[in-house]
């Protein structure tokens, strides 16, 4: 068995994309499923951790607060996971409800 | 306890009913605490020895003369004495102890004073549940000390509630007394730092110990009130200390109330479980309901989520009978947010049982296969009811498989009964 750490990315910032609050309380809930279907595979590598929604960049030009208006897709969170392969990881990505508002998974396994 | 104890209790119990081993149970470990206060760590097994002396003078006189009115204060008062005599007879305990006891509790006369009253039995519990838990001894050592001192449990109910055997329980309780002594643990009410680190240990021990009453799988007597009772007992404990009397304290204590309640609804007449789903509600304790809901008002402070709060949400929410949407949608928000704090295989299909209730059977069957717990037979009986309606074959394969792996009776009638009920339809 691998860990993989998988990273969830959207776009935070333009409006367009945004979920109404019925669409995002929704959201949440598909968020909670997944977690506890993850969990109950016993998946999960590590404790689920929060992360807050602000965040800093830095580049050689200096420190910027985000959101970040250059990058248009900002992290909403990580999770690490148990998973025989990539194969294996990126089949558990498909149910993550990012997909679901045009985001994305970036997944790197632990060597 | 000794063998010749145990068939002295025996001989005595065949005329007398339950009284000596439910005493047993109740007063050994209040005056084991006592003594041990008093005598301090080093001494335990002479603490062990004069109270199990106490209830075998009392097995043999009570068979004789009959059991006194109160027998409680009887067995006090024996213990008292004989702990005098020893103290009196015994050469090493005057040149050691007596100075240490001088230290504990200094005392004008020369005499040592026993007290055997409500605070210093709780006072002197309290202080033996957390030298228990000290860190010294790994958790499982703790909790398998606890049970036997605390609790006075036998070593082989405890190998039961560990799925392990006589053999590695005694070693491991023995070990664990070393250890305590080798760091000569104070027998003292824990400070606040202390009750920080250990609190986890002590609500686990206990937690443990009303599941081993509630779920026991290892005797057929399916029900082990004396252990439920004790755990909630142990809880009110640290309830009444109000260092001790933490949100999760209450969240315990709430979860084994709601679970309680259902003590008299969830067996039959012949001893066999009876399901929730088909549990005649009238029979349901709401005076045990209402304390629940009370102790998990006073859980509903501070910023800890424990595990405790958590399955006390999910026993509240089943205090209900009726199904609703809400119900079950709180119920599985509980249950997510519990498998992610702890991966329990129990957990984990009773999750995908409130996700059926909430998006339906066919979602609930492709989480279920994902589980992939070949070798628990809760698995397949989980499956069988989730293709109950969709596909009865499958439905009935998947409890075949359950019933191959069921150990008790009473989880292989109900595996029957559904296969029964299938069989019936489909004739």
């Amino acid at each position: 068995m691998n860990e993989f750490l998988l990273i969830f990315r959207r776009d935070f910032i333009t409006k367009e994309e945004q979920p109404s609050p019925e669409e995002l309380q929704q959201h949440l809930q598909q968020w909670q499923n997944w977690f506890g279907s993850l969990a109950a595979q016993d998946k999960l590598a590590r404790p689920l951790q929060r992360w807050d929604g602000q965040g800093k960049l830095v580049n050689s030009k200096g420190v910027t607060n985000g959101p970040f208006v250059e990058i248009k897709e900002s992290i909403g969170g990580l999770i690490i996971i148990k998973a025989k392969d990539y194969d294996e990881a990126a089949e558990i990505a498909q149910g993550c409800p990012v997909l679901n508002f045009g985001g994305n998974v970036e997944i790197r396994m632990a060597v | 306890m000794p063998l010749y104890l145990y068939l002295g209790i025996l001989l005595y119990s065949m005329e007398n009913k339950e009284i000596i081993p439910n005493l047993f149970r109740t007063e050994y470990q209040k005056i084991v605490s006592v003594l041990c206060s008093l005598f301090g760590i080093q001494y335990i097994e002479i603490a062990e020895d004069i109270v199990s002396d106490t209830f075998l003078t009392a097995a043999e006189t009570w068979s004789i003369k009959g059991t006194p009115e109160n027998p409680t204060a009887w067995l006090y008062t024996v213990a008292k004495n004989k702990t005098k005599n020893y103290l009196k007879r015994n050469t090493i305990f005057e040149t050691k102890i007596v100075s240490e006891i001088k230290h504990n509790a200094p005392l004008q006369n020369p005499e040592v004073d026993i007290d055997l009253s409500d605070q210093n039995i709780a006072d002197s519990q309290l202080a033996m549940i957390f030298t228990v838990c000290n860190p010294s001894n790994s958790e499982e050592a703790q909790i398998a000390l606890a049970l036997n001192l605390l609790c006075g449990f036998g070593i082989s109910e405890i190998a039961d509630a560990f799925l392990s055997n006589k053999e590695v329980i005694y070693k491991r309780i023995n070990r664990a007394k070393e250890k305590l002594k080798e760091e000569n643990i104070k027998i003292q009410n824990p400070n606040l730092s202390e009750i920080q680190d250990r609190m986890s240990t002590v609500l686990k021990t206990i937690y443990l110990l009303f599941s081993e009453g509630y779920y026991s799988i290892s005797q057929n007597t399916t029900l082990r009130k004396d252990f439920c009772t004790e755990a909630m007992r142990l809880t009110y404990l640290l309830i009444q200390n109000k260092n001790t009397n933490l949100p999760e304290t209450n969240a315990l204590m709430a979860l084994m109330c709601f679970h309680s309640s259902r003590f008299e609804a969830r067996t039959g007449l012949n001893g066999e479980i009876i399901l929730y789903e088909d549990q005649n509600e009238s029979l349901w304790n709401q005076e045990l309901i209402d304390r629940g809901t009370y102790f998990l008002s006073k859980s509903s402070t501070g910023n800890t989520l424990s595990k405790y709060h958590l399955e006390a949400g999910i026993a509240y929410w089943h205090t209900n009978k009726n199904d609703t949407i809400e119900k079950w949608q709180n119920i599985l928000e509980l249950y997510n947010n519990l498998i992610i704090l702890e991966y329990s295989p129990i957990v984990a299909l009773n999750r995908t049982y409130a996700l059926s209730k909430v998006e339906g059977n066919e979602e609930a069957i492709r989480e279920a296969e994902k589980l992939n717990l070949t070798d628990n037979h809760f698995y397949y009986s989980l499956l069988g009811n989730l293709y109950l309606q969709v596909d009865s074959k499958k439905a009935l394969n998947h409890f075949e498989n359950a019933l191959n792996l069921a150990k008790t009776d009473s989880d292989k009638n109900i595996i029957s009964k559904n296969m029964q009920k299938i069989n019936n339809l489909t004739e």
